[in-house]
């Protein structure tokens, strides 16, 4: 057990930190928002070409082959950034909508609230949405986050997301860790800075304290978004080997490892959208009034964690997911 | 990132298993909280049983009587113990992770050969002698007094809330050797005789009506002064220490333990009817991702510790908040689960309910570890 991330992987990382710091910096995200663009197709084909939504497909089909602990790493670091647009959805897409893998569509997906629509973002800055034959008609509809155009579709309505609910959840999830974690930063870095009383306000243990528990939500879910990565993967790989010739044995086995993977998943989930949502709520907090003007990045974060909360697999479902695979082992399989 | 044990591990652990089955069913069942004598015996002979077996101080250093084992294969065995439902290390916590590895590290050969052997074996307890009445949280203003004399230390003051005091052999005692210096500077690490003359224990009764701890009165105790480790006035870093061992790898077994309760109370409430309720069913959900996530948790310190050689990481105290907090909760839980019949002392959640309290006290408050996060590891400013 090396339960680390490789040097590829730190690399991997560094690497997409350094392109997104370098394409998508601070200036660039007020631009976004000043100016209404939530999806800067130029960018979308750059993201394209960097493997950011070919990431996960095989190389025989010209992606980069890599599996989801490393997309897991990737999607953290858009979420640190902030990057709008339908990432998910289209890293989803690769390989079954064309133009997805090389960022020249932009696709989105029915994947908010339980079980999806009949509000759905991106609709018109989109090429196609997931599962669906055509772009369905829809209403515009004035959005909580300034970089999440939402629609309500008034006809065809939702295409079944189902096969795409499990990887939809967990990448959505690393998009939450990587604010969480940003968020923290944020506001370890006010709290040193901004002075009140004669000295920093990071000396208060009340706003110590705050920042403390930030660390422990975003380091808590972080681990479990990675562990549901490399589980899912693992899960993956099996799968490919033992196709056919299986028993019954081999596949009540592989139907338990399916529920196990689903439930790290939800958990990861939850998780993640918890520290997301509640690292911003404090980091607003140790602003002050600063965190609660426009002009402070902190609301963006709040605004999107609150989206992304609502996006694949929202907390009701998570914790119904998790007590079914409570049950399931406590009185049947053993837990690991 | 690999969550896959390797087939070193994976026989590693079947051989465990295998043992575990073979000596488990033999072993008599624990003796009632209050008879320490009784728990001292159980305690210390399961610890023979393990030394015979091999298993014995596993990730201590081969020098130092250890089998110098990876963190991941102690993981293992901390996991397949509590999971057979070994006992737990019971009276010799401190002797196996406190003292004896801060003797391990800190002490001279000789040390090493006195003390070390004897834990391993299960022969000699240890107690912890830190706190003191007006020394919690602010450990480093004891005021225990050492004064040299001869070959000697002669020892005077109180120690508070010892675990085991009743029936250690040892205690690794911090006293004060330099009362001019600055408090931290001014401390000195000791290993005292628990039956050398002017020591006098008075147990303590916890709000679970057990005797778990005492206060320790110290009336001109003489100490040689060759049972120090590390030199006089370096303690509160010899202390150290001991205390990242504490945060670091502890509750290894109390979060697969917490696993098992959790299961057990999954099948309670579905044999109750409790299970319909969706508020509660959902709670018990989150619970078991929770706990899930720390156990992925202590893989991720595991395999840190495991990279960095064996130290363990800044990441105890993040655990140890997360960990304190999720347990409670499980037996407020398990509480819910029970209705009135968790004011039933005869439920055995209702006393572990009530153990549970200390979790956000013992080993550094809740408060101290967010201190020392947002200090030391967020670098937050220290508040005057
Ligand atoms: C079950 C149990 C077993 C124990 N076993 C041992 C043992 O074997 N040996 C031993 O030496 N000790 C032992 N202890 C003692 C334990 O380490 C202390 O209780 C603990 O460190 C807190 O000290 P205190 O009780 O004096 O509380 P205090 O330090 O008086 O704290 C009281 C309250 O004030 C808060 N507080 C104090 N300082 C600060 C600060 N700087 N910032 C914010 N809040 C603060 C605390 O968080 C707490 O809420 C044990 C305790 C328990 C409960």
């Amino acid at each position: 057990m090396d339960f680390q991330p490789t040097r590829d992987q730190r690399d991997l990382r560094a690497g997409v930190r350094e392109l997104l710091a370098g394409r998508y910096g601070r200036d660039a995200l007020r631009a976004a928002v000043d100016g209404g663009s939530a999806v800067d197709r130029e960018l979308w084909r750059e993201l394209g070409a960097a493997g950011f939504f070919a990431l996960r497909l095989p190389e025989a089909e010209g992606g980069v082959g890599l599996g989801l602990p490393e997309a897991v790493l990737v999607f953290e670091e858009a979420g640190r950034a902030l990057l709008p647009g339908p990432l998910v959805a289209t890293h989803l897409a690769a390989g079954a909508v064309p133009g997805a893998a090389a960022g020249t569509a932009v696709v989105t997906a029915f994947d908010l609230g339980e079980r999806g629509g009949p509000l759905v973002s991106y609709l018109a800055e989109a090429d196609a949405v997931l599962g669906a034959a055509g772009l369905p008609p829809g209403e515009p509809v004035r959005s909580a986050d300034p970089l999440t155009p939402l629609h309500r579709v008034t006809g065809g309505g939702p295409a079944d997301v189902s096969a795409y609910r499990e990887a939809g959840a967990l990448l959505t999830a690393a998009l939450q860790v990587g604010s969480a974690l940003r968020t923290l930063e944020l506001a370890v870095r006010y709290a040193g800075e901004r002075e009140q009383f004669g000295q920093p306000i990071g000396a208060f243990q009340a706003v110590k304290h705050l920042c403390a528990g930030m660390l422990v939500r975003a380091e808590v879910a972080r681990t479990a978004v990675y562990a549901a990565a490399v589980t899912a993967q693992a899960a993956d790989a099996a799968d490919g080997q033992a196709a056919d010739g299986q028993d019954a044995d081999g596949e009540a086995a592989e139907a338990a490892e399916a529920a196990e993977v689903a439930g790290e998943i939800a958990a990861a989930k939850l998780l993640a959208d918890e520290a997301a949502v509640r690292n911003a709520r404090d980091c607003l907090q140790v602003h002050g009034g600063m965190g609660f003007t426009w002009e402070a990045d902190v609301h963006l974060h709040l605004k999107r964690a609150w989206v992304r909360a609502e996006q694949w697999v929202t907390a009701a479902e998570a914790e119904e997911a998790l007590a079914a695979e409570l049950s399931r082992t406590a009185t049947g399989g053993e837990a690991r | 990132m690999d969550l896959t044990y390797t087939e070193e591990e994976r026989e590693f652990r079947a051989r465990l298993r295998a043992w575990l089955a073979k000596v488990l069913p033999e072993l008599p069942a624990r003796p009632s909280p209050d008879d320490w004598p009784g728990r001292r015996a159980h305690d210390t002979g399961w610890q023979r049983r393990l030394y015979d077996a091999g298993y014995a101080g596993l990730h201590w250093p081969l020098d130092a009587g250890g089998r110098g084992a990876t963190p991941t294969q102690h993981l293992i065995f901390l996991e397949e113990t509590e999971r057979a439902g070994a006992p737990y290390v019971g009276a010799n916590f401190v002797g196996l992770l406190h003292a004896g590895p801060t003797i391990a590290a800190e002490g001279t050969a000789a040390q090493r050969a006195r003390w070390l052997p004897p834990v391993l074996r299960g022969d000699e307890v240890w107690c912890q002698g830190f706190s003191e009445p007006d020394a919690g949280s602010d450990l480093a203003a004891l005021r225990t007094r050492a004064v040299r004399d001869g070959d000697d230390y002669v020892v005077t003051g109180s120690k508070i809330w010892t675990s085991h005091a009743e029936v250690a052999d040892w205690c690794e005692l911090l006293v004060r050797t330099g009362p001019a210096a600055p408090k931290h500077r001014g401390i000195t690490w000791l290993a005292m005789p628990m039956d050398a003359p002017g020591i006098t224990v008075r147990p303590l009764r916890t709000l679970a009506g057990s005797t778990e701890f005492a206060e320790v009165f110290l009336d001109e105790v003489r100490v040689p002064v060759a049972n120090r480790v590390g030199d006089e006035n370096d303690g509160w870093r010899v202390t150290m220490v001991t205390l990242s061992f504490e945060r670091g790898t502890a509750f290894v077994g109390e979060v697969v333990a917490c696993r098992r309760t959790l299961a057990r109370l999954a099948r309670a409430a579905r044999a109750s009817g409790r299970w319909d309720d969706p508020v509660l069913r959902r709670k018990l959900g989150r619970l078991y991702g929770e706990f899930g996530a720390l156990w992925r948790l202590t893989q991720w310190n595991v395999s840190e510790s495991q990279r960095s050689g064996g130290v363990p990481g800044t990441g105890g105290s993040v655990f140890k908040l997360a960990y304190s907090h999720a347990r409670q909760e499980l037996y407020d839980t398990a509480a819910e689960v029970l209705g009135a019949d968790s004011l039933s002392l005869e439920e055995e959640w209702t006393a572990d309910r009530l153990s549970s309290l200390s979790y956000t006290i013992a080993a550094g408050t809740s408060q101290i570890q967010r201190n020392i996060v947002a200090e030391r590891i967020l670098g937050l400013p220290k508040g005057r």
